[in-house]
């Protein structure tokens, strides 16, 4: 061999040992890690969604028990502010059922001709109104921490999935990360094991993406809220329901999403089909 | 290459009407129709018109969203929940302009490849490639101004950290920094001129892309032999179909993957903390970019030291201003590309050395990218100064000690010579 060769041979291996050093050097970092924590320290368990797939759909039975837990149990702290009544209808409810819904709720108006603000029973046009006057008053009455909007948080809630997870998750189509965890978090409180310290008025929770611990108490028990579907009234049950809901109010065009890609892709995938044939057609005149 | 007389000829009296007097449809012929292009180009050549297709894409969904947006700090994260829940269609035009970007930024990195590995870059192409590094450049402004709009988390965290650097330059950084903020933070002044720059980055880019075109069409395209064109007749074939057919099939199987992520993966590559509105008071645990800055991030951050006079106190540089001139370094260094790499021999085909350097240059950018979505801590940051260290290493000393030592392969004497002996092994 000549000398160039042997010398550049000898770079390409150092560049190649270079390469897997840092990338060893990475990976023990990751293992004896300490420094910095590294949350939740389990990930979301998997959980069943209709909406999950090519062909997702939503099971409307279930998103109706899922705002029935949400407007019993959740929405006592949690807004749900960019969600108005009228779109309930998409959860399979009549107009007048969203009407009678709505006027449950009572809005501030105004103001009136005398310049005053009012309250009046709430229309399909308006949105849920929060627990909260505001968000001072939302942090002061929860140890300074407001509890978060639930309009997105099934978008905004998706722990990392780590490599090489989320290579796989291109192939398997995963993105139901945000309900698994949230799944996960309302199933997954626990006693405080052994030797780990938190701190007061917190609970121990290894799915909780901001630390050990939350300042959420765990919100659900068993037969908290009454389905009159038959369906089970555990806690299970609840969080699958309650998330599937945050789901929807998360991304309430999914489905009509997932619905209209199939038709993008099968025309795409047709088109480029005859495109083929065609520059191949084209191509052969080439051929001498 | 197009340097043979137009072949246009008028198809009536209107058309000749219009030749006489402002020749456009015969620039249109000449550049999309005659313009001749080698015959055996392979289909990384097809990018380009990908890129095209994909800026056309990414102004026309922009121009629609613009009429919905609001740039204000209080309304702006609302307004885009507005578009995607209202809006009709708002939802796929939001998700084709985010994930746009993503492909737009994905197809650039192939073309920008393909054109090292073809030394694309080599005379007489140094201006064309120029301009490319160019349009990379207002393209990575463009898409980072568009990341701050949303007004999420990482937008307002991402706008924060970015403007941040221009602090770390002696003297003129700090005004600079405010000139862009439009204050001291990151606010409604910022979110305006940054929505106002949004908008006519693109236009800018529109006009370095029809020089960049037109520099092509003066000096023709490369192909995978690196030989120039001999015969214009044997070597090369009409845009139309041909290159046309090409570029239609390959922008199709493009537009497969980019509507699988459109519609059935639409936060795949976004964080999901820009579903957070953006709140001045609370940093996000991890400030991370959009995929296609991590490796620059990496960059940024590999520089924890301050690069000083050994054995004595004196900081000529500190670690951040060294992260800066590392990043921005790492664009520039593009530019001088064609000089870096003098060898001869264009195609990587015939260098056998520079091709295994370019697989590895292409290994470290990915690892690159994988280092600046982990945090800036332990052997994350020495992986990332071993790998930056091979990032300019192979422009400043590898390229140079190639083009200088390396023994290449024998070229073919032209492009037919070399369609002819791949026709006879097949």
């Amino acid at each position: 061999m000549k000398l160039t060769t042997v010398f550049s041979r000898l770079i390409a291996a150092g560049f190649a040992t270079m390469l897997s050093a840092s990338m060893m050097t990475t990976s023990i970092r990751a293992e004896e890690d300490g420094s910095s924590p590294h949350y939740p320290i389990n990930h979301p368990k998997p959980a069943h969604w209709s909406f999950s797939g090519p062909f997702g759909h939503w099971d409307l039975g279930q998103l109706q028990r899922g705002l029935k837990v949400y407007k019993e149990v959740c929405s006592s702290c949690h807004s749900l502010d960019l969600v108005p009544f009228r779109k309930l209808h998409d959860l399979g409810y009549s107009q007048a059922q969203v009407k009678a819904f709505a006027a449950e709720y009572e809005v501030t108006d105004g103001p009136n001709p005398e310049g005053e603000m009012f309250d009046r029973p709430a229309k399909p046009s308006d949105y849920f109104p929060g627990p909260y006057a505001n968000a001072v008053e939302a942090a002061s009455l929860n140890n300074g921490a407001a509890p978060p909007d639930f309009s997105l948080l099934a978008k905004a809630r998706a722990p990392e999935r780590g490599f090489p997870t989320f290579i796989f998750d291109v192939f398997t189509m995963y993105a139901e990360n945000g309900p698994d965890y949230i799944y996960s978090l309302l199933t997954g409180y626990q006693d405080t094991p052994d030797g780990v310290e938190i701190g007061e008025d917190i609970y121990y929770n290894p799915y909780f993406i901001g630390g050990k611990a939350l300042a959420m108490a765990p919100p659900l028990e068993d037969d908290l809220v009454d389905y009159d579907d038959g369906t089970a009234q555990t806690v299970d049950q609840y969080s699958q329901d309650v998330a599937a809901f945050m789901m929807w109010a998360a991304e309430p065009n999914l489905v009509e999403r997932k619905s209209l890609g199939f038709k993008v892709m099968l025309f795409l995938i047709i088109f480029s089909i005859l495109l083929y044939f065609t520059k191949k057609r084209v191509f052969t005149n080439l051929k001498d | 290459m197009s340097g043979g007389h137009s072949q246009y000829v008028p198809v009536n009296g209107f058309m000749k009407w219009m030749d006489d007097r402002l020749p456009l449809p015969r620039l249109v012929y000449d550049s999309f129709i005659a313009y001749p292009v080698p015959r055996n180009l392979n289909n990384w050549y097809t990018f380009g018109a990908i890129l095209s297709i994909f800026m056309v894409l990414q102004i026309i969904t922009g121009i629609v969203l613009a009429m919905h947006f609001v740039a204000s700090t209080d309304i702006a994260f609302n307004s885009i929940e507005s578009i995607m829940r209202d809006v009709n269609y708002g939802w796929l035009l939001r998700r084709l302009h985010a994930n746009g970007g993503s492909f737009f930024f994905l197809a650039v990195y192939i073309h920008i490849f393909r054109g090292m590995y073809y030394g694309s870059y080599k005379a007489p192409r140094e201006i064309l490639w120029i301009l490319g590094v160019f349009i990379f450049i207002i393209m990575m402004a463009t898409a980072f101004m568009g990341y701050v709009l949303p007004w999420g988390q990482m937008s307002y965290w991402a706008a924060t950290v970015i403007t941040g650097l221009f602090s770390a330059i002696p003297i003129v950084g700090e005004p600079i920094q405010q000139l862009l903020l439009g204050g001291f933070a990151v606010g409604e002044p910022t979110l305006n001129r940054f929505f106002s720059l949004h908008y006519l980055l693109p236009f800018m880019l529109v006009g370095l892309v029809i020089l960049h075109v037109w520099a092509l069409h003066v000096v023709g395209q490369t192909n995978p032999t690196g030989v120039e064109v001999k015969d214009m007749k044997k070597e090369t074939v009409p845009f139309t179909p041909y290159a046309t057919m090409k570029d239609a099939f390959a922008l199709s199987l493009f537009f497969v993957l980019f509507a699988y992520f459109v519609f059935y993966l639409p936060d795949y590559l976004g964080h999901p903390d820009n579903y957070i509105q953006a709140d001045p008071l609370k940093t996000p645990a991890h400030i991370v970019p959009e995929w296609y800055f991590l490796p620059f991030y990496a960059i940024l951050r590999a520089f924890d030291f301050n690069i000083g006079i050994p054995f004595t106190d004196i900081v000529l540089i500190d670690s951040k201003l060294a992260g800066v001139i590392a990043m921005f370094g790492s664009l520039i260094v593009l530019l001088f590309l064609p000089w870096l790499d003098f060898g001869k021999t264009r195609s990587g085909d015939y260098r056998p050395l520079f091709r295994q350097f370019f697989w590895i240059f292409v290994i470290v950018c990915i690892g690159l990218g994988y280092l600046g979505s982990r945090p800036a801590e332990g052997g994350y940051i020495t992986a990332a100064q071993i790998l930056t260290a091979a990032y300019f290493g192979h422009f400043l000393i590898i390229l140079p000690w190639l083009s200088r030592f390396e023994k290449p392969k024998q070229v073919p004497p032209s492009i037919a010579d070399a369609i002819l002996a791949k026709n006879k092994a097949a």
